[in-house]
């Protein structure tokens, strides 16, 4: 049996090999590279910086490589107002957005727990289906709802709730209203999982010691829910903070989040340098929340549930 | 969970799911909409399909969609099997704790970092871009959604039938074929699925790592959309939608048919 469980783990082992290879070549190899060319200066040539590694050279053409790297860039996004604004505004939007879609999505997960049984298979694949479809169509939706002569104003002018169009487009509340939509099904489904496994019995206890609803809410409920609301919260938030489809569709053109200015740093201005330095530092901003969401979800996955 | 739901909790899913699914069930009437203008109805017509069918360049991209999603799916689902056999059978091993890190970074890395250093690895390494470099990336994103997937069903499972057949002189490989393989097969499919959808969904990466004559459905939408809405991206849409629900729907089918089968034959075995 040990024999056996031995050179089980040796195949596993070896089954490991090609994705290893594959994600150290086209996922952590890459961010190397970034962080190289966030060093390095714009010009115009083919690729579009200065310096390039010249091995034909030998080793003064690295030592000469070496040289010409500097700090300008990080300079210059430290500096600007510009990417400090788009830094922040990015972190504001995410931060609410989960707050918000913590708040919508939180009733919706614990109705979805409390439902039947035989429904609940159901539930969870109509929470699903909308993320199976399309983000960009999803976004593009509301484009034709929020737009000025589109479908919420023309109700909001039938009830007359408002008596001239109001512009909903190209502001932040049409960025909230996408990114909570498109968000919502990453935050139900981790705490309708953590709701799910949840012991009745313990609620039946707090109503039996006398314990009104909302209070075993909060002192039962709620405490045994936080790895899913943990979990919910880093799935939404991190992408979030690098979001680009969505304000660039439905936002307006004031303050660009910062996955915006990256990309119009890389494929308007082709500044390529300064759009590696805008990389590295975001990831730098984010590398504790992906740390932390990485241990969750070993914890869920690999140490059994 | 306690059964017996609240009238609270019935109205707060009903209005979650009547938000998640009101937008895309007014985009879909529309693209019935005979008048070219949004707030206009003007009866059903299917004239916005005919006009699709005459778009080479939206038909050309939607091609170029469908070959790149069924390529990188399948790369995908290969590695990202292997990747999940790997972190739940093959205990400790050197740099465990780097390749589970590479597994789940990319599942909530923003788009534009992966995007942006995948483009410069192909131009550091001379790769000319267009269709294999959208593959390729593709298949770096997705394939850790199917470990995920794939690892969450192999964690599940009653360990005692692969112990069984070894105890019984099955060779490891040969329980991995004939007892593995087949119990993971649903999450493997599902992995597979979810890996096209999300390939053929992708705008960020794949506008980063295309190149010339490699133009995606999403680039394409992408580029009319900022022009304002326009009735035949309504219809494309729509058709997207229709795909995707029809194969999830079978998908589901399959899903139940199978457990059907596998607690039927559990209950036999009981008996």
């Amino acid at each position: 049996m040990r024999g056996a469980d031995n050179k089980r783990s040796l195949g596993a082992r070896r089954a490991v090999l090609v994705p290893y290879l594959w994600l150290a070549i086209f996922f952590l190899a890459p961010f190397v590279i970034v962080f190289k060319i966030s060093l390095s200066q714009t010009a115009i040539a083919q690729p579009p910086y200065l310096p390039v590694i010249d091995l034909s050279a030998g080793w003064p053409g690295l030592k000469d490589f070496a040289r010409q790297l500097s700090l300008d860039t990080y300079g210059l996004i430290g500096t600007d107002p510009l990417y400090l604004m788009s830094y922040l505004k990015s972190l504001e939007v995410a931060a609410i957005s989960t707050a918000l879609l913590l708040v919508l999505g939180y009733p919706i997960a614990y109705g979805m727990a409390r439902a039947p049984r035989a429904w609940q298979p159901i539930l969870v694949m109509a929470v699903v289906l909308p993320f199976w479809t399309s983000f960009l169509i999803r976004v593009y939706a509301w484009i034709n709802i929020l737009q000025r002569d589109g479908l919420l104003n023309h109700l909001l002018l039938k009830l007359h709730v408002i008596d001239q169009p109001a512009a909903w487009l190209s502001s932040d509340k049409a960025i909230y209203i996408g990114v909570v939509y498109s968000y919502l099904p990453f935050m139900v489904l981790p705490l309708y999982a953590t709701l799910e496994k949840m012991d009745e019995s313990l609620l039946e206890a707090a109503a039996d010691l006398g314990c009104p609803r909302w209070k075993a809410f909060w002192l039962v409920v709620m405490p045994l829910s936080l790895p899913g609301i943990a979990a919910g919260a880093m799935l939404c938030f991190i992408p979030i903070v690098g979001e680009f489809v969505i304000p660039d569709l439905l936002g307006g053109s004031e303050t660009l989040m910062i996955g915006q200015t990256l990309w119009t740093e890389f494929f308007s201005n082709r500044d390529w340098p300064v759009a590696s330095a805008i990389a590295v530092a975001l990831l730098g901003f984010l590398l504790v929340p992906i740390l932390f969401y990485e241990r969750l979800q070993q914890r869920s996955l690999e140490d059994g549930r | 969970m306690q059964r017996g739901a609240s009238s609270f909790n019935v109205i707060s899913v009903a209005f979650g799911l009547a938000f998640l699914y009101l937008p895309v069930a007014i985009l879909v009437i529309y693209s019935f909409n005979a008048s070219r203008l949004v707030t206009l109805w003007g009866g059903w017509s299917l004239v916005w399909y005919r006009e699709l069918l005459n778009d080479d360049a939206v038909l050309q991209a939607a091609w170029v969609s469908l070959r790149v999603a069924a390529l990188s799916a399948t790369a995908a689902t290969v590695l990202g099997t292997l990747a999940a056999i790997g972190l739940t059978r093959a205990g400790r091993f050197g740099g465990r704790l780097l390749f589970s890190g590479m597994v789940y970074a990319p599942l909530v890395m923003p788009e534009v970092i992966t995007g942006l250093s995948l483009l410069l690895l192909f131009v550091a390494i001379n790769i000319s871009r267009g269709f294999w470099t959208i593959v390729i990336a593709h298949t770096t994103l997705t394939m850790c959604f199917v470990t995920v997937i794939v690892q969450s069903r192999l964690v599940s499972f009653d360990r005692s039938l692969e112990e069984a057949a070894m105890d019984l002189g099955c060779s490891p490989s040969r329980t991995y074929l004939t007892v593995t393989l087949p119990l993971i097969a649903p999450a493997i499919a599902a992995g597979w699925m979810l890996a096209f959808s999300l390939s053929l969904d992708d705008l960020v990466i794949a506008s980063f790592t295309t190149g010339p004559g490699a133009t995606t459905l999403p680039i394409r939408i992408y580029s009319e959309v900022r022009l304002g809405v326009k009735p035949e991206i309504n219809a494309v849409c729509t058709i997207m939608i229709a795909i995707v629900a029809i194969v999830t729907v079978i998908a589901s089918l399959m899903a139940r048919h199978g457990a059907a089968r596998r607690e039927r034959a559990a209950l036999a075995a009981q008996v």
